[in-house]
């Protein structure tokens, strides 16, 4: 946004570590030159993975007024390439290389209605809006979503401290969150801000839409990192620069291209600004789009893609018997 | 909280400004359906009406490359489209239309900041949004009251606001720099009473049967068709944290019993001032001269604004050369006199704010 993202980087020394859900870590930094945490905020850090320096964002989850002790919390991901790990070694009194608070998921103050959707490990980015809405004495709802009480990190804090505002929604006891409801029941006035998992983002897009409630209204933030399908190995091929690679698991087409020498145009790598879109000459199996970049239109005219997030998978519909035949999946591509 | 203090916390030449508070932004009757631009507190806004005349305040950089939306195009309700490459934002800063892709970036916003219009003017919040309650706007009541008439202006000063503050504070300086008006030796020869509190200073002096000078004789004569006797004088000067200064202003009948509480056979003005930080050496001095009596003249609203406005122009001269010759001997402090009492609380209670929000009390 405007003027107001510069990264400044900083020392952070780890004062405090717990665990607070099944692989999810509480990480409590002090920084070496404390800056406000507005609701909404993240910062970004500097991994190791393998002796490389990698940067990742982490959604600051409640803060000091001043911004002298700063809470993250990490899932450990499950198909990780290191950096979640690499968090959940830190121990109090090491040191890291963090930014000041970026902030591209504001929150408004003065709407007449809130809700709060977080899935999963989103719930990071939230807890703070939340919190915020609360003192203000606002009207909200936040509504936390996850598969398992177990993975559900602050929960009980967050029922203490909410109560009736506060709705649970969970896969394994039966109580899973119906988008079409939630979407369904708001106020058409209400401003909806969400961070979870691409599935529930991509759902409660359409339901939007569907409803024609009014766009500008709805907020998220994508943390970059999740698609419709676990991630499959599978085959790059540039036939105009005599390219082909394998990308694995737990890299991105992108990731893969540099690696095989190809010179990528990019800036957000998390699916949101576009400048890494590839042409899609031909395919073999299915796109799992990860990004916001394009309207479900384009999505599924599939001439496109985001190579930063996006990747291919053998089968549209995930299951073993739709899968191409021959996997793995093969994306034939030219880039700018 | 713990303040320590040290004389030159009391006396910075070029004070920083707080940012949670609100700063007048405009006149009301600027904010119309053709942008504005204007810098409050180093943040250059872009100011509009919306189509159902809601006041708005954005920054004024566009989200994708900066330009600034001031020289956009305002769209239909309360929409207002960069005029570089086309984005429109609403009036909560957040874009609705990226010309040239299907979907809305979801990063796509530039900061709305919370306004009020009250008193006349546009106020705006540029600090923690989440502290903004419209409550702790200053009392300016009789700007637009049925008790008062009269009209101001905005004076555009290349000076710390704060000097502007202290000029205010201390009127001795009117013997001085506003001879041919309002000026008179008894300002500075009469006693004066500072009182203050967390978020008010109040500076009194009554001149007790002295000769009107010429503007307040030519009030006088308003209301009291050739009078020409001695009279009583008052000011009494309403600071309200961070920039505002209400100044009760007066003459009555010598002897009718003004300084006990009856000013019938009196003229009674207020001068309102805010004064909002436009850089760290400039600033808007919004003003307007109220009065409670002869409410039914235009003339007199005009004459007084007139007349107001030339005083004025004699304290801008001064504070302009007083900023000149500050930056001209940085190695130079400022010498606190008995005089300056008001204009040191006021800073004591600034740089409360300032410390409050952890910022420091010295600008660039
Ligand atoms: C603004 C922002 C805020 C964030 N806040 C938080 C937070 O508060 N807490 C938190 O835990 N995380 C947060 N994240 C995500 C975080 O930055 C990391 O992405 C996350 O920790 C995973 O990093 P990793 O290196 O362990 O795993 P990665 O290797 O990045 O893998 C993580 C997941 O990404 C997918 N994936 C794996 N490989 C690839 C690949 N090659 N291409 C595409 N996808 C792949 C898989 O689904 C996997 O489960 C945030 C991200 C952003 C952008
Ligand atoms: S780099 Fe921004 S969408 Fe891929
Ligand atoms: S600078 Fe505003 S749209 Fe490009
Ligand atoms: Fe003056």
């Amino acid at each position: 946004m405007a003027a107001t993202n510069i990264e400044v980087w900083q020392q952070a020394t780890v004062i405090e570590t717990a665990a607070v859900a099944t692989n999810i870590q509480r990480i409590v930094l002090a920084p070496a030159s404390p800056k406000r945490a507005e609701p909404g905020s993240h910062l970004d850090l500097f991994v190791t993975i393998d002796g490389e320096r990698r940067k990742r964002s982490y959604s600051v989850v409640d803060s000091t007024e001043d911004g002298s002790r700063v809470a993250i919390s990490v899932l450990r991901a499950p198909l990780s390439r290191g950096g979640s790990i690499f968090m959940h070694g830190l121990q109090p009194g090491d040191t890291l290389e963090v930014t000041q608070p970026l902030q591209n998921f504001p929150l408004r103050v003065g709407a007449p209605s809130y809700v709060l959707l977080a899935g999963g490990i989103g719930v990071t980015a939230i807890v703070n809006m939340a919190r915020v809405l609360k003192n203000l004495g606002a009207n909200y709802t936040f509504v936390y979503a996850a598969r398992s009480r177990e993975r559900m990190a602050y929960l009980p804090e967050l029922l203490a401290l909410h109560g009736d505002n506060l709705q649970v929604h969970i896969d394994d006891e039966g109580t899973a969150l119906s988008v079409a409801d939630l979407v369904g029941s708001i106020d058409p006035s209400a401003e909806l801000y969400m961070c979870g998992p691409i599935r529930l983002m991509d759902a409660v897009r359409r339901a939007w839409t569907e409803r024609e409630l009014n766009h500008p209204n709805l907020r998220f933030e994508t943390f970059g990192n999740s698609g419709w399908y676990d991630p499959e190995e599978f085959l790059v091929r540039i036939p105009r620069l005599g390219v082909e690679a394998r990308v694995p698991a737990g890299r991105s087409l992108l990731e893969a291209l540099e690696d095989a020498g190809v010179e990528m145009m990019f800036d957000c790598r998390k699916g949101e600004c576009g400048l890494c879109e590839v042409t899609v000459l031909a395919l073999h199996g299915a796109i799992d789009n990860r990004d916001v970049f394009y309207s479900e239109r384009q999505q599924q005219a599939a001439a496109k893609m985001c190579c930063c997030v996006s990747r291919a998978v053998t089968s549209r519909t995930g299951l073993e018997a739709d899968a191409a035949a021959g996997g793995p999946a093969i994306v034939t591509i030219d880039v700018s | 909280m713990t303040i320590i203090q040290t004389k030159s916390s009391t006396t910075n030449k070029v004070l920083n400004y707080p940012l949670n508070t609100w700063y007048v932004a405009a006149w009301d009757h600027e904010v119309t359906r053709t942008l504005i631009s204007r810098t409050v507190a180093d943040k250059p806004l872009a100011i509009y009406r919306t189509e159902d005349g809601r006041p708005v305040a954005l920054a004024d950089a566009c989200w994708h490359r900066l330009a600034p939306l001031s020289q956009g195009k305002l769209l239909a309700k309360d929409e207002i489209q960069c005029p570089y490459h086309g984005i429109v934002y609403n009036s909560a800063g957040r874009c609705v239309s990226m010309p040239a892709q299907e979907t809305i970036n979801p990063s796509a916003t530039v900061p709305s900041y919370p306004v009020v219009e009250r008193h006349r003017f546009l106020w705006v919040w540029l600090g923690d949004a989440t502290l903004a309650n419209p409550d702790t706007i200053p009392d300016m009541h009789q700007m637009d009251h049925p008790d008062w008439a009269g009209d101001g202006l905005t004076i555009p000063v290349t000076c710390n606001y704060q000097l502007v503050l202290d000029n205010l504070m201390d009127l001795t300086h009117e013997e001085f720099v506003h001879g041919s008006s309002i000026g008179q030796a008894e300002l500075s020869e009469s006693d004066f009473e500072v009182t203050h509190d967390d978020t008010t200073v109040t500076v009194s002096r009554w001149m007790h049967n002295i000769d009107a000078p010429p503007f307040w004789l030519k009030n006088m004569r308003d209301k009291f068709s050739g009078y020409s006797g001695k009279v009583d004088r008052w000011q009494i000067i309403h600071f309200e944290a961070p920039s505002t200064i209400n100044i009760d202003v007066g003459v009555a009948k010598a002897g009718t019993g003004a300084p006990e509480g009856d000013r019938s056979q009196g003229v009674n003005g207020y001068v309102m001032n805010t004064i909002t930080p436009e850089t760290a050496r400039s600033a808007h001095y919004f003003w307007a001269f109220m009065r409670n009596y002869r409410l039914e003249s235009q003339l007199i609203t005009s004459q007084l604004r007139a007349g107001v406005s030339g005083v004025f122009k004699e304290d801008e001269d001064m504070l302009m050369a007083q900023q000149a010759a500050i930056d001209a001997n940085p190695d130079y402090e400022f010498y606190n006199l008995n005089i300056d009492a008001g204009g040191l609380w006021v800073r004591r209670l600034i740089e409360r704010m300032l410390e409050a929000e952890g910022r420091m009390a010295t600008a660039k």
